[in-house]
C-alpha cells in the first residue's frame, strides 16, 4: 500500500461516523459559556469517516514517511540523532499527560520540579546562571534571547544600540530573529577557513552595537579558535554575545558557552537532547543567560522556595514580559529530561567525541570524490562543495536526489551560502560504523555514476514514490488545502 | 561558463548597470541567476524610492536561497519591471535582457567604482 495516495476528504461519505464522545463528567453545557458571536452558524465541513477508515488512512500515509527510525538521516545542522524510546515511555505517564496548565500549583509539584531540575541541568551544561524553558522552538528562543539583549541595554538607559552583528555564514534564523526583534543586521565576513575575520569585526564594534550572534563550532563545523578574543572585543565595546545552540552537540559536557564568554544562548532540546523533530514541531528552545541578565528573563518563572516547594512566579517587573502561554512545550521537556538522566553526567561527555569521530570518518573517506573546501579536523558536521569532478555538471541537488534512490535521507544542501554547491553532512553520534560505511559506499557509487552515466543521476530520483518535484511551481503556486486542490482541478 | 556582456558595468555583488543619459538600467548577471537557480520571486522597490550605491534595494528569491539586491548606483527609482511580478523566471531565461529597475542617477562618477566586463569575467572565474 505504499502507493496509497488519498486525502482524507476523498474518503468521506455523508453520515458515516466513527466516534462517540465520553459523557461530560462535569455536567456543564460547554457551548453556553462561549459568546454567540464566536459560534459558527453553519456546520464545519469535516470528513465523515469510520474509525477503520481513519486508522488505515494514517497508517498508509505513515508508511510513506522517512524518519530516523527508518534510516540514516545526515541532515546537517539538524542533529537528527536517534530518540531513545525510554523518553517516550516516561512522557506518556498519566500523572503527566492528564495535567492541566491551570491546575493549582500545589497539585503539580512534580511537573514544576521537573521544569526546575531541567532548568538547573541546562544551566550547568551551558555554564550560565539560569534558563527559561518557555520558548517553543529554536528561532523563538533566538527572539527571546534578543529581547533580553534589548531589555538589558534599555534598562541601562542606552537606546542607541540598534545593531546586531551576524557572520555571513550564520544560520538564516539569526539575521531574521534580529530583524524581528527590531535590530538592524550588520554582516561580518568569514575568513577563507570559515572562521570569523577578527580584523573585519574590529571596525564594526562601536556604541551602536547591541551584540553579536554566533555559533561555535561554526556553520562549517569548525571551532572558532579566536572566540576568547572576539568575546573580549565585543564586551569592551559594550555589546553582548549571543550563542546559537544549534551546534551545541559536539560540546556537551566538554566546553561551556558561558565559559567562552557568551551572555545569552538558546538550546534546541529537539536537536541536542533527542526529542523527535523534523515534522514541524513541537520543539523547545530554552534560553539561558548570565547572572546580571536573569531579571530580564520572561514570565512566568518556576521558583523553588527554602522549604523545597515550587511556585509559578509572574511578578518579575524587570522581565521582558511573557513570550508563551504557560510554561512552554512540556512534553518536549520531559523527553529531554529523560535523555539527560539516562546518559548521566559521565556519559554525556561521550556524545561530542563520537559525533565528531563519525563526521570526520565520513569526511576523510569521501574527500577523494567530493570537494572539501576546508581541510582539517571538523566537529560534528562538515561541508562539501559538491562533486570534485565538475566536468560532469552533476549538481549537489542531483546527488541529494540520487541518495533517496538508495534509501538515505539527503544532507542539507545549498547551505551555507559560502559555497555554490554546499552539501552539509552531520551523521550524529548514534550511528554505527556499519551505517556510516554503507553511506560512504553509496556516495562513492553516486560519484562513479556521475562520471559514467550522468543522466542517471541528473534524472534522479528514479524509484521513489514521487519523482523530481517541480519546486518552482511549489514555491510560486502552493496548493495547501483540500479546498484549493478542488479549485485547482476545476 | 556564464555570459558577460561588454556594454555594461558590474558590481562585485553581481548586479549589472547600463547607463543611457542619466538613466541607469539595473539587473543581475547571468552568473548570478545561474548560481541562484530557479527564481521564484523578485522583491522590488516602489517608483519614487531612493536607492544608494552599496545599499540593498530589494531581493531575489530562488528555490535555493534568498539574496539581497545591492544597488550599483544612487538615485531615484523611475521604473520597475512589472513583468517580473508574475514571471520572475524571465531572469533565468535572459538575465541581461530582463532588467529589474531603472534609476535616475545623481552622480555619474559612481560608475567608476564598478567593474568593466573584463574585470567581472575574472571575478566569476576566480
Amino acid at each position: 500500500m505504499v502507493n496509497y495516495n488519498k486525502i482524507i476528504f476523498e474518503l468521506s461519505k455523508p453520515g458515516r461516523q466513527g466516534y462517540s464522545l465520553p459523557k461530560d463528567s462535569f455536567e456543564t453545557d460547554g457551548l453556553k459559556d462561549i459568546p454567540t458571536v464566536l459560534l459558527r452558524e453553519t456546520a464545519a465541513e469535516l470528513p465523515e469517516v469510520s474509525e477503520l477508515d481513519v486508522v488505515r488512512h494514517y497508517t498508509n500515509l505513515s508508511n510513506k514517511n522517512f524518519g530516523v527510525d527508518t534510516g540514516f538521516y545526515p541532515l546537517g545542522s539538524c542533529t537528527m540523532k536517534y530518540n531513545p524510546k525510554i523518553n517516550e515511555e516516561l512522557c506518556v505517564l498519566p500523572e503527566f499527560t492528564s495535567l492541566h496548565p491551570l491546575q493549582d500549583e500545589s497539585s503539580i509539584q512534580g511537573a514544576l520540579e521537573l521544569y526546575w531540575n531541567l532548568q538547573r541541568m541546562l544551566s550547568e551544561i551551558a555554564g550560565l546562571e539560569e534558563f527559561t524553558l518557555n520558548p517553543y522552538a529554536g528561532a523563538h528562543g533566538e527572539l527571546t534571547g534578543l529581547m533580553v539583549m534589548k531589555k538589558y541595554h534599555e534598562s541601562r538607559g542606552d537606546f542607541k544600540r540598534t545593531k546586531v552583528i551576524v557572520p555571513d555564514s550564520a544560520h538564516g534564523t539569526n539575521p531574521a530573529s534580529a530583524m524581528v526583534a527590531g535590530f538592524d543586521v550588520v554582516e561580518v565576513k568569514s575568513k577563507p577557513n570559515g572562521s570569523i575575520d577578527v580584523e573585519d569585526l574590529k571596525p564594526l564594534l562601536d556604541d551602536t552595537v547591541a551584540g553579536i550572534m554566533m555559533t561555535n563550532p561554526n556553520t562549517l563545523g569548525m571551532f572558532e579558535t579566536e572566540i576568547m578574543e572576539i568575546a573580549k572585543l565585543v564586551h569592551e565595546a559594550g555589546g553582548l554575545l549571543y550563542y546559537d545552540g544549534a551546534n551545541l552537540n559536539p560540546l556537551l559536557g566538554k566546553v561551556r558557552p558561558g565559559d567562552m564568554g557568551f551572555d545569552i544562548m538558546h538550546i534546541n532540546l529537539h536537536k541536542t537532547f533527542s526529542t523527535p523533530h523534523g515534522g514541524g514541531g513541537p520543539g523547545s528552545g530554552p534560553v539561558g543567560v548570565t547572572a546580571n541578565l536573569v531579571k530580564h528573563l520572561p514570565n512566568p518563572r518556576v521558583v523553588k522556595d527554602s522549604s523545597g516547594r515550587f511556585h509559578i512566579m509572574n511578578d518579575n517587573e524587570e522581565s521582558l514580559g511573557s513570550i508563551s502561554s504557560f510554561l512552554g512545550n512540556f512534553g518536549v521537556m520531559m523527553r529531554a529530561y529523560a535523555y539527560i538522566l539516562s546518559l548521566g553526567k559521565e556519559n554525556i561527555k561521550e556524545v561530542g567525541p563520537l559525533a565528531t569521530l563519525n563526521a570526520n570518518y565520513i569526511k576523510e573517506s569521501l574527500k577523494d570524490d567530493y570537494l572539501l573546501p576546508i581541510e582539517g579536523v571538523c566537529k560534528h558536521e562538515f561541508v562539501f562543495d559538491g562533486l570534485k569532478d565538475k566536468s560532469t555538471e552533476v549538481t549537489t541537488l542531483n546527488v541529494a536526489k540520487r541518495l533517496l534512490d538508495y534509501g538515505f535521507h539527503a544532507p542539507t544542501i545549498y547551505f551555507p551560502l559560502l559555497f555554490h554547491e554546499s552539501m552539509m553532512i552531520e551523521p550524529t553520534e548514534t550511528e554505527s560504523k556499519d551505517t556510516l560505511d554503507s553511506f560512504i559506499e553509496v556516495m562513492h557509487a553516486i560519484a562513479h555514476e556521475a562520471r559514467e552515466n550522468p543522466d542517471l543521476v541528473k534524472n534522479a530520483p528514479n524509484n521513489t514514490l514521487v519523482r523530481k518535484l517541480d519546486e518552482t511551481t511549489a514555491a510560486k503556486n502552493p496548493v495547501l488545502t483540500y479546498k484549493a486542490l478542488k479549485e485547482s482541478q476545476e | 561558463m556564464s555570459k558577460v556582456l561588454d556594454d555594461r558595468k558590474y558590481a562585485d555583488s553581481h548586479e549589472w548597470v547600463k547607463l543611457e543619459g542619466d538613466i541607469a538600467t539595473i539587473g543581475i548577471s547571468d552568473y548570478a541567476q545561474h548560481a541562484l537557480g530557479n527564481i521564484v520571486y523578485v522583491d522590488m522597490p516602489e517608483v519614487g524610492d531612493e536607492v544608494s550605491q552599496g545599499e540593498d534595494f530589494g531581493a531575489v528569491e530562488s528555490v535555493k536561497a534568498a539574496s539581497d539586491l545591492i544597488s550599483p548606483v544612487s538615485g531615484e527609482v523611475v521604473e520597475t519591471n512589472e513583468e517580473l511580478v508574475d514571471k520572475p523566471e524571465l531572469i533565468n531565461n535572459d538575465a541581461f535582457g530582463n532588467w529589474i529597475i531603472k534609476v535616475k542617477i545623481t552622480d555619474p562618477s559612481e560608475l567608476d567604482n564598478l567593474m568593466d566586463a573584463e574585470a567581472y569575467k575574472k571575478l566569476c572565474e576566480a
